[in-house]
């Protein structure tokens, strides 16, 4: 009897603790999401979003060259880091002995838990010393950081695609990289794709290997990638250690608009999951 | 017809088949001590048997006793799976299959598979047919291709008006003949089936039997199934696999290949006796 009521009461206490420690989770999120808003949410409006940013000294303006910039890095970053990425898992699920497939899994691993600065410092000595910061090179340094994000969601995702379909496509005297091309990859372009998006939220925000890379730059939109790009991420930094309030409130505003990227990004992955995880199932 | 699936002893089914003509016996495939093996363990040992053009021959036998096994040797379905490993001859119109120098692929190609499970590729009705044709350079009248292939499965009178719809939104039974259609679609020599009807209800078990009885006129069949009726209705041939247990180690090995009234109406072998007969397996 008592045996029993001493189970039923640390079964309670350590389902309190669980509950407890969900909703602390939840609490930093909206904590953090809440503070932001209300620092930034003054700074907010058409103008905020349209014009680039005030010369020095000047109220007013927005980050409109930073929007475009990081736009711009984003969308580099997502065609260098996507085939490489893509073809990585396919290789890695369709193709590669078991023996090559465990050691690069491992690197692919690594290169995910490699320190973003590590990452920034490497492609500044590679591309920037001896030439210029660059939109490119930015983009480089966030590709780094996407490929083993993209690499890993869509193994995961090509894996769930059931043998049997390898096994149709092969009876009909298909060739393996058909049957990849042709029923593989199509049946899992939702997950590809949820996997992207999800690298896209997480290389938006980066900032330290755009300190090195894409930092020195102008007022105005700039669209020259052989140029360094302004970008939302440095200019939150640039701004927050400026002296003027004004700045420090725009600032707050740049981060709610990258945040609320990140959060839009994050539903719309899970939604395609979802979308291609019925499809395969019929 | 649904109850005649269940009901009707195997004996009457195959002695309703008697009177049927005798099999023609032009070779088609020439298996010599056949040997297949996972890792170090044989699955099926020194199998000897013809394999007879436009004939549709069963291959029945307990669980286990590498009926899978014997079948998917002979698209090379099993080179897929890593450790299999042939021994013995596969003769195919004469060529050795499994000769250094013989594509795989190429061998596929002409020796089709349908599997136990309906594996519809999730796209359309039709591009499940006309992707294979498509990927092969088939390219020319794929429409008739496409309607000449769900005809020969049975399946177009019931599909005509919605070909652009997904192939999963098909019933299991539809789904499995839609896969007849997509195998040979492509237009192979051989169709192996392996338990295609094993996932299906009776209604569409009939009519996967009849559709196989369409097509023996234009190929040659194999069909592996557990369902001894099933054999006894279909198969001209019939090839009786069972286990052989030697100091624990479990082997399949085929014990009886005849036409298929001889099979189980007056055995040879005692041990397909007592399987027919429904003593043991």
């Amino acid at each position: 009897m008592n045996r029993d009521r001493r189970r039923r009461i640390v079964n309670r206490t350590m389902e309190a603790v669980a509950t407890v420690a969900a909703i602390v989770a939840i609490a930093v999120l909206a904590i953090v999401v809440i503070s932001v808003a209300k620092r930034g949410a003054g700074a907010i409006g058409w103008d905020f979003f349209t014009k680039p940013q005030a010369l020095f000294g000047q109220p007013g303006g927005g980050i409109a060259n930073a929007l475009v910039g990081t736009a711009l890095l984003v969308v580099m970053a997502c065609a260098m880091a996507l085939p490489v990425g893509v073809l990585t898992a396919v290789y890695l699920t369709e193709f590669a002995p078991r023996r090559l497939a465990v050691p690069i899994q491992v690197v692919i691993d690594v290169l995910a838990g490699l320190p973003t600065i590590v990452i920034g410092i490497f492609v500044y000595a590679l591309l920037v010393i001896g030439h210029t910061q660059s939109g490119i090179a930015g983009a480089f340094a966030l590709a780094i950081i996407m490929l083993p994000l993209v690499a890993r969601a869509t193994q995961e995702v090509l894996l769930l695609v059931p043998s049997t379909l390898r096994e149709a496509s092969l009876a009909l005297g298909v060739r393996r990289w058909r049957t990849v091309l042709g029923v593989i990859l199509p049946s899992s372009v939702g997950g590809i794709l949820t996997g992207t998006v999800l690298a896209v939220a997480r290389a938006a925000g980066e900032t330290a290997p755009l300190l090195f890379t894409s930092s020195i730059f102008a007022n105005s939109v700039q669209t020259d990638v052989t140029k360094a790009l302004p970008n939302i991420p440095v200019l939150i930094f640039t701004y927050s250690e400026q002296p003027d309030p004004a700045l420090h409130e725009q600032a707050w505003a740049a981060a709610l608009v990258l945040m609320a990227f990140v959060l839009v990004a994050s539903l719309a992955a899970k939604a395609l999951l979802a979308r291609s995880r019925r499809k395969l199932v019929g | 017809m649904t109850e005649g699936i269940t009901m009707t002893p195997v004996i009457e089914v195959a002695q309703a088949r008697k009177d049927a003509e005798p099999v023609q016996r032009d070779i088609v495939f020439d298996i010599q001590k056949l040997t297949a093996s996972y890792g170090k363990e044989p699955a099926i040992s020194d199998v000897d048997l013809e394999i007879y053009r436009n004939v549709i021959t069963a291959v029945i036998g307990p669980s286990g006793c590498g009926k899978s096994t014997f079948i998917r040797c002979l698209n090379r379905m099993n080179d897929l799976v890593p450790g299999a490993k042939i021994d013995g001859k596969i003769l195919y119109q004469g060529d050795d299959l499994y000769a250094s120098g013989v594509d795989p692929v190429e061998v596929r190609r002409r020796i089709g598979m349908v599997f136990q499970k309906a594996n519809p590729f999730p796209k359309s009705i039709y591009d499940n047919v006309a992707w294979g044709p498509r990927v092969l350079g088939m390219r020319k009248d794929l429409d008739e291709r496409v309607e000449k292939a769900l005809r020969g499965a049975a399946l177009w009178d019931e599909v005509k008006d919605r070909l652009k719809k997904n192939a999963l939104s098909l019933s299991g039974g539809q789904q499995q003949r839609l896969c007849i259609a997509r195998a040979i679609a492509v237009e192979p020599d051989v169709l192996l089936l392996d338990e295609p009807a094993s996932a299906l209800d009776p209604i569409a078990t009939s009519a996967i039997e009849e559709l196989m009885d369409e097509l023996k006129r234009d190929y040659t069949l194999v069909i592996v199934t557990h369902n001894m009726q099933q054999a006894a209705r279909v198969a001209d041939m019939t090839a009786f696999f069972s286990l052989d247990v030697d100091e624990g180690r479990r082997t399949g090995v085929l014990v009886e290949y005849d036409e298929t009234a001889k099979i189980f109406t007056n055995p040879s072998d005692k041990r397909t006796e007592d399987y027919v007969t429904g003593r043991f397996g």
